[in-house]
């Protein structure tokens, strides 16, 4: 038995595929996702994602506020901006936190903050 | 004669100049249809999951929220137009603008006052021009619409629709609105585009198009937090994800009218110019024969005047 995963953004499918686990952050904590897990529908707060795939490498995720469902080895999660590891660039998430910061936007200085963790986390 | 043909030239030349620009308009307008649609598909499984999340929060608690419970003497009505920031799309624009006007009517006819709101610079000149108000619009992406454009739509709506509890200050000298309408254009098909008016709150949680798998059971949820905390989250991201998808729709309908818009400019340049190079040999052949007859009639008459020499 294995999880099906939907990493899913505002606009895209970030990542789908088959996991073992799961690891997000809830409003509640963290929690981890194995099969068989009860149907659960959960508030994500701004942070790091991590699946862990059948095979291949862990994939880890930044998401902004958005919300995890799990139904029957069902995962999807979904935030309105997601972002893949390997896919944001430092500096330009520099420049980013930089202009939230600037412009007072509580959220996006939230969001780019997750982005930067995500990177320290992964290099 | 001459002046005539040379007149016939150059319409042809500057028929044949338009009906490149439209072929290269249809052309981009086809090329961009595409795009869009793979953004509309792109953006389906998240608004597919969104709305299994709603019917299940709907289904399996007894949460009341002010975006999804009627309001009996609804007073206030909002409208929001998606219109195109472009023209040259054939009735694109009017005929949104059209289903406005009836939805309008009918409201004022149920005794509710009609509030504005206007994506597009097509709805928006459509409005100054008439000098009727109208209370917020938003242009510059109607063609190629992004979430974020749909959040700041969603954010501003929702603070005016009132009584959610942050939105309350700041909301608090203007009238708050009951109802939400969205007119746009629906993308049925690449030939079949059709203005609808959706009503957006109190929501109706639409299964329809979103949703394929309306036969499946949903599972016995546990919410966390709670299930209010959740649908509070939640709520509002299923009204901008609806906003979002109306927009892409609308501006996959707004490409495909420009295309056939552009089509049929430059099937009639084709025409055109059928027409005036036909215009324009006769023209031409007129000339000639006039010369020819001119010359004959001359020689004529310089053979009759030496003959009665």
């Amino acid at each position: 038995m294995t999880l099906q995963i939907e990493l899913v953004a505002a606009d895209r499918v970030v990542w789908s595929g088959e996991a073992r686990e799961v690891i997000a952050r809830t409003a509640e904590g963290d929690i981890g996702v194995l099969t068989g897990h009860a149907p659960l529908l959960s508030l994500l707060v701004p942070g790091v994602v991590e699946i862990f795939p059948v095979d291949g490498d862990t994939v880890r995720a930044a998401v902004s506020e958005g919300f995890i469902s799990v139904a029957a080895d069902r995962v999807s999660i979904l935030s309105e901006d997601t972002f893949l590891a390997d896919e944001v660039d430092e500096s330009a998430l520099t420049a980013e936190l930089e202009k939230a910061r600037s412009s007072d936007d509580e959220a996006a200085v939230r969001r780019a903050e997750a982005k930067l963790r995500l990177i320290g986390k992964a290099s | 004669m001459a002046v005539s043909l040379r007149e016939y030239r150059a319409k042809i030349r500057s028929t044949q100049s338009t009906k490149k620009i439209t072929r290269a308009m249809e052309l981009i307008a086809a090329s961009r249809i595409i795009k869009a649609q793979q953004h509309a598909a792109a953006a389906a499984p998240y608004a597919r999951e969104l709305t299994r999340a709603v019917s299940a929060l709907a289904t399996y608690s007894n949460v009341d929220h002010v975006l999804t419970t009627e309001n009996p003497d609804a007073k206030r009505a909002a409208i929001l137009v998606i219109a195109s920031d472009r023209g040259l799309a054939g009735a694109y624009a009017s005929s949104v603008l059209k289903e406005t006007e009836q939805l309008a009517e009918r409201l004022r006819g149920e005794g509710k006052e009609v509030t504005y709101f206007l994506a597009g610079r097509k709805a928006e000149t459509y409005f100054n021009f008439r000098q009727r108000e109208f209370e917020k619009s938003w242009t510059g992406f109607s063609d190629k619409p992004t979430y974020d454009d749909a959040r700041a739509m969603g954010d501003a709506l929702i603070a005016r629709g009132g009584h959610m509890d942050d939105a309350d200050e700041d909301a608090e000298d203007l009238p708050v609105i009951d109802e939400l309408f969205v007119v746009y254009t629906r993308f049925k098909s690449m030939l079949v585009q059709e203005p609808t008016a959706i009503r957006l709150f109190p929501l109706e949680i639409v299964e329809g198009e979103e949703a394929p798998e309306d036969a499946e059971v949903l599972p016995l949820y546990e919410f966390e937090p709670s299930a209010a905390e959740v649908l509070e989250a939640v709520l509002p991201k299923y009204l901008y994800s609806r906003i979002y998808s109306c927009l892409l729709q609308a501006a996959a309908s707004e490409l495909a009218a420009r295309q056939k818009a552009m089509k049929s400019a430059t099937d009639n340049a084709q025409d055109l110019i059928e027409k005036y190079t036909r215009l324009a040999n006769q023209a031409r052949q007129a000339g000639i024969t006039q010369e020819i007859s001119e010359i004959v009639g001359g020689a004529n008459a310089l053979a009759e005047a030496s003959a009665s020499d």
